[in-house]
C-alpha cells in the first residue's frame, strides 16, 4: 500500500478511536452539572450518589480521551507536513487557541473535579464541574473552526510558489466564522450532548430492569431523557442548516451523499439504499425529488450532480459518503422517536413498566457512536480528495521524509495499543456499572431518607 | 515589532517559556513515576500516584500548547521536527498514552497483581518518555541533516549518536532528581525518609551525567558554545544554572525540599534557556548543510498571525496561571488519602 492510504488509514483509525471518547466528555458533562445543580438546590443525596458515580465514570473516560488526544495533535506533523505548512498560519492558531483556553481549563480544573469532593466547599466543587464542561466545549469550538476551514476556506489568501505555497490569515474572525463553522460546531455539540445522555439513559435502563439502585436509577433516566428529546430535536435544526450550508459551499459532497450524478435533473432523497457508481445511479427507497426540495424548497429543482466535477476534483468512495451519510440519519431519527415515545410514556405515567423499551434503551447507547462516526466519515470521505476543500489536495499534503515502513510500524503499534485499551475500557467500565452507585450501606441510609417531596422522584 | 522586538523573536520566547513550562511542571510527574518502582510497599506507591494523580493532566496540557505554539508559529519547524523525529516521537507518545491509562487504572482493581502490572507499565512508561524526550532534544540541540525541502534527509538509527544518548540519560536522571524531591514535599514519616535518600542519589545521578555530557559538548561539539565565547556576559545563565544545582544538594541535606524543588525547577529552567541562546535563531539547525536550517525567520507564520498568535498568549497566560496556581494550592501539602484518592 502506498504512503497515502497508509497515513489516511492511520488518521482515521486515530482520531476515529479517539472520538468515542471527547463527545461522552461533553455530554457527561452536562449531566453531571444538571446532578450536581440538583444535589445542591435539594440536599438530597440521591443526587449526591449520582453525581458521584457519574465523576468516576467520567474520570475513566477523559482519561482515555487524553490520552489518545494527545497523538492527534502530532499526527499532523508526523504524517502530513505539507500539510502543517500550507495550513500552519491558520490551523496552528486555532490549535493553539484550544490549548490555552480549553484544554487548560479543562484539565486543571478536573483534578478538583475528580478528587477535590472532600477538599473544596460544594460550590466550589460545583463552579469547577462547570468549568470542566465549559473546558470540553470550548475545546469543540477550535477543533470544529479548524476543520470547517478546511471545508470551508474564508479569510486568507494564497502566497508563495511550489514547495512553499501556503495559506495565510488575512481576517482572523473571518476565518473563525468561515461559513459552515457555526452549523458545524453546533451540531458537534449537540451529538456530543446525546451522546452523555444516552449512555446515562443506557445505564440507568439496566439498572431498572434488573430492579437494582431504582431509586437513583429513576431520576437519573428521567434527566438523561428530557435531556435527550430536547436535544435529539434540535439536532433536526442543526442538521439540516448544516445540509443547507454543504449544497452552497461543497457541492460535489451534497451530490455524493445522496448519489446524485446528473445535473440537469432532481435530486432525490433516499431513506436507504445503495449506489451504483459504474451505472451513476443511486438505488433504494427514496422521496423523488426529495434533496431539491431541502436545497431549494420546490421538489422539481435540478441539483448540481457529480457528472459536472472533474474525476479528480469529486470524491471517489461515493457508495461510502452515501452510506455513512445515511446511516447517521438513520440513528438520529431513532435517537428521536426514542426520547420522544419515552418522555410520551412519562407523561402517561408508564415510564418504567415497558421492559422491552429498557432493553432497547440498554442499547441506545450506540446510536449516538454510530452516528457520530459516520457522519464524521461523511464529513471527511465526502470532502475528498481535498484536504482543504478546492485548495489543497490530500495526495499532496504528505511529509516526504516518512516511509511506508513507518507508518505500518506506528499502525501496528497503534492498533495493538488500542485494542487493549479498548478491551480494559470495556471491562473498567462494566466493573463500575455492575457495582453501581452505592455500596449496600449507604443504599440503606437512602432508603430511610429519601421520602422527600420532589417532583422529579414521583413517577 | 512589538516593544521593539520583533514578533517571531517575541514568539521564539513564548515557544521557550511554554516548553520551560511543561519540563518543570511534568517534569516531576514522570520523574516521580521514573522512579515509581524504587517505592516497595502498595501503601507507599499508592501515595506517590495520589500525590500526582490531580495535577497531572494540567501539566501535561503544557506539551499540547507547546505543540501548538510551534504550529501556530513556526509551521515549517513543527512540520519538520515531527516527520523527521516519526520513530521517536511515536514511542514517545504511545509512553504518554500509558502512563495516562496507568494512573487512571491502576486504582480501578484492588487485586495485587493487577497494581503490580499497572506499577510496571507506569514507571516504565516514564522512563521512555523521559529518554525519548532528551534523545529529541540532543538531536535538535546538536542539529540533523535536513534536505532543500527542509525536511529530515536521514534514517532514525541517526538519533541514536553519542550525544543524543548522553543528553537522554540526563534528562531522565533530572526528572528523577525532581521528581524525588517533589514526592519527599507531599509525604511524611519511613516514606519521606525513603525518598529523601533516593532524591540524594538521583542528584548524584544526575551531577555526574551532566557533567559528563557539557564536557563531551566542550570537547567534541566545540561549535555549541561559540555564542556563549562571543558574548561573555551570557556567561550570567551557566554560572547561575551551577549555582541552583549546587544549591539542590545542599537543600537536601538540609531538609528543606521546598528550596531544593525551586532550585531544580530554576536549572530546568536555565539548561533550557542556555540551549535557547545557543540555538538562537535556529530552531533546527543543519550541521551538513547550513543553508537547509530551519530559523524563527524562515520557519515563521505570517505577521498578522504572529498578532492573533501574540493576544491570544497576552490573555490565556494569565487565565492559565490562576487556574494552575488555584488547582495547586487545593491540593498542596502532605498526601491524604479519602474515597475519592486512587
Amino acid at each position: 500500500m502506498d504512503v497515502e492510504i497508509l497515513a489516511r488509514i492511520q488518521f482515521a483509525f486515530t482520531i476515529g478511536f479517539h472520538y468515542i471518547y471527547p463527545p461522552l466528555s461533553i455530554g457527561l458533562g452536562l449531566i453531571l452539572v444538571i446532578m450536581e445543580g440538583l444535589y445542591l438546590k435539594t440536599g438530597n443525596k440521591i443526587f449526591e450518589h449520582a453525581t458521584r458515580f457519574w465523576i468516576r465514570i467520567f474520570a475513566l473516560i477523559f482519561g482515555i480521551g487524553v490520552a489518545t488526544g494527545i497523538i492527534m495533535e502530532f499526527e499532523f506533523g508526523t504524517n502530513w507536513a505539507t500539510y502543517s505548512k500550507y495550513v500552519g498560519d491558520i490551523f496552528g492558531s486555532a490549535l493553539a487557541a484550544e490549548g490555552i483556553f480549553a484544554f487548560a481549563l479543562e484539565s486543571g480544573f478536573l483534578g478538583i473535579l475528580i478528587f477535590g469532593w472532600n477538599r473544596v466547599t460544594p460550590p466550589v466543587h460545583f463552579i469547577s464541574t462547570i468549568l470542566v464542561f465549559f473546558g470540553s466545549l470550548f475545546s469543540a469550538v477550535w477543533i470544529v473552526v479548524a476543520n470547517s476551514w478546511q471545508q470551508t476556506p474564508a479569510g486568507f489568501h494564497i502566497v508563495g510558489e511550489g514547495l512553499n505555497v501556503r495559506a495565510e490569515i488575512t481576517d482572523f474572525w473571518a476565518m473563525v466564522f468561515n461559513p459552515s463553522s457555526v452549523d458545524r460546531l453546533l451540531h458537534v455539540w449537540i451529538a456530543a450532548i446525546l451522546a452523555g445522555a444516552f449512555l446515562v439513559l443506557s445505564v440507568n435502563a439496566w439498572y431498572i430492569i434488573k430492579n437494582k439502585h431504582l431509586d437513583i436509577a429513576r431520576p437519573s433516566f428521567k434527566i438523561a431523557l428530557v435531556v435527550a428529546a430536547i436535544f435529539s430535536l434540535l439536532q433536526l435544526a442543526t442538521g439540516h442548516s448544516s445540509a443547507k450550508g454543504v449544497a452552497q459551499n461543497q457541492p460535489a459532497k451534497l451530490a455524493a451523499v445522496e448519489g446524485h450524478y446528473d445535473s440537469s435533473a432532481k435530486a432525490d432523497m433516499f431513506l436507504f439504499g445503495y449506489v451504483d457508481s459504474k451505472k451513476q445511479k443511486a438505488r433504494g427507497l427514496f422521496i423523488p425529488g426529495g434533496l431539491s426540495f431541502l436545497v431549494y424548497g420546490n421538489f422539481d429543482a435540478p441539483v448540481r450532480g457529480l457528472n459536472s466535477f472533474k474525476t479528480g476534483e469529486r470524491p471517489s468512495q461515493v457508495n461510502a459518503v452515501f452510506q455513512f451519510y445515511h446511516m447517521m440519519i438513520a440513528c438520529g431519527m431513532i435517537m428521536i422517536a426514542l426520547s420522544i415515545y419515552g418522555t410520551y410514556l412519562w407523561w402517561r405515567e408508564k415510564l418504567f413498566s415497558k421492559k422491552w423499551l429498557m432493553t432497547i434503551f440498554v442499547w441506545s447507547v450506540l446510536l449516538p457512536q454510530i452516528a457520530n462516526q459516520a457522519g464524521w466519515f461523511t464529513a471527511e470521505m465526502g470532502r475528498q480528495p481535498w484536504v482543504v476543500y478546492g485548495l489543497l489536495k490530500t495526495s499532496d499534503a504528505l511529509s516526504k521524509s516518512v516511509t511506508a515502513h513507518q507508518i505500518v510500524f506506528s499502525l501496528v503499534l497503534f492498533t495493538l495499543v488500542y485494542i487493549v485499551l479498548f478491551a480494559l475500557f470495556l471491562f473498567l467500565l462494566n466493573k463500575k456499572i455492575t457495582h453501581g452507585p452505592v455500596d449496600d450501606q449507604s443504599q440503606d441510609q437512602i432508603d430511610s431518607g429519601s421520602k422527600r417531596d420532589n417532583p422529579i422522584m414521583s413517577h | 515589532m512589538f516593544l521593539g522586538i520583533d514578533y517571531n523573536v517575541w514568539w521564539y520566547l513564548v515557544f521557550g517559556a511554554v516548553i520551560s513550562g511543561y519540563a518543570i511542571l511534568d517534569g516531576f510527574d514522570l520523574g516521580a513515576g521514573a522512579l515509581h518502582l524504587f517505592l516497595n510497599k502498595e501503601e507507599s506507591r499508592r501515595i506517590a500516584i495520589n500525590a500526582i494523580a490531580p495535577i497531572w493532566d494540567g501539566n501535561e496540557v503544557w506539551l499540547v500548547i507547546g505543540g501548538g505554539a510551534l504550529f501556530a508559529g513556526f509551521p515549517v519547524a513543527y512540520a519538520a521536527i515531527f516527520s523527521a523525529f516519526y520513530v521517536p516521537f511515536m514511542i514517545f507518545l504511545v509512553g504518554l498514552i500509558f502512563r495516562g491509562i496507568a494512573i487512571e487504572f491502576r486504582s480501578k482493581e484492588p487485586m495485587l497483581w493487577w497494581r503490580k502490572t499497572w506499577d510496571i507499565v507506569y514507571c516504565v512508561s516514564c522512563i521512555i518518555i523521559s529518554l525519548s524526550l532528551g534523545l529529541m532534544l540532543g538531536n535538535v540541540v546538536q542539529g540533523l541533516p535536513l534536505n532543500g525541502d527542509k525536511e529530515f534527509a536521514a534514517n532514525w538509527i541517526f538519533f541514536f549518536n553519542p550525544f543524543g544518548i548522553m543528553v537522554s540519560v540526563t534528562t531522565l536522571a533530572l526528572f528523577m532528581m525532581h521528581g524525588a524531591i517533589y514526592l519527599t514535599m507531599k509525604t511524611r514519616n519511613r516514606l519521606y525518609a525513603k525518598l529523601h535518600l533516593l532524591a540524594n542519589n538521583f542528584t548524584i545521578f544526575f551531577v555526574i551525567s551532566f557533567v559528563i555530557t557539557t564536557l563531551y559538548t566542550l570537547l567534541f561539539i566545540p561549535h555549541l558554545s561559540d555564542y556563549f565565547r562571543g558574548h561573555p556576559q551570557l556567561f550570567i545563565v551557566p554560572i547561575l544554572m551551577i549555582l541552583c544545582i549546587a544549591n539542590i544538594p545542599r537543600q537536601i541535606k538540609r531538609g528543606k525540599f521546598r528550596y531544593a524543588f525551586l532550585s531544580s525547577s530554576a536549572t530546568i529552567a536555565l539548561l533550557l534557556i542556555m540551549v535557547a541562546i545557543e540555538a538562537f535563531p535556529y530552531l533546527l539547525y543543519s550541521p551538513q548543510s547550513p543553508q537547509n536550517s530551519i530559523t524563527i525567520h524562515n520557519a515563521a507564520s505570517s505577521k498578522e498571525t504572529m498578532k492573533i498568535l501574540l493576544i491570544i498568549a497576552l490573555i490565556g497566560t494569565p487565565l492559565v496561571g490562576i487556574y494552575t496556581s488555584f488547582v495547586f494550592w487545593t491540593f498542596k501539602g502532605k498526601v491524604k488519602l479519602d474515597d475519592m484518592s486512587y
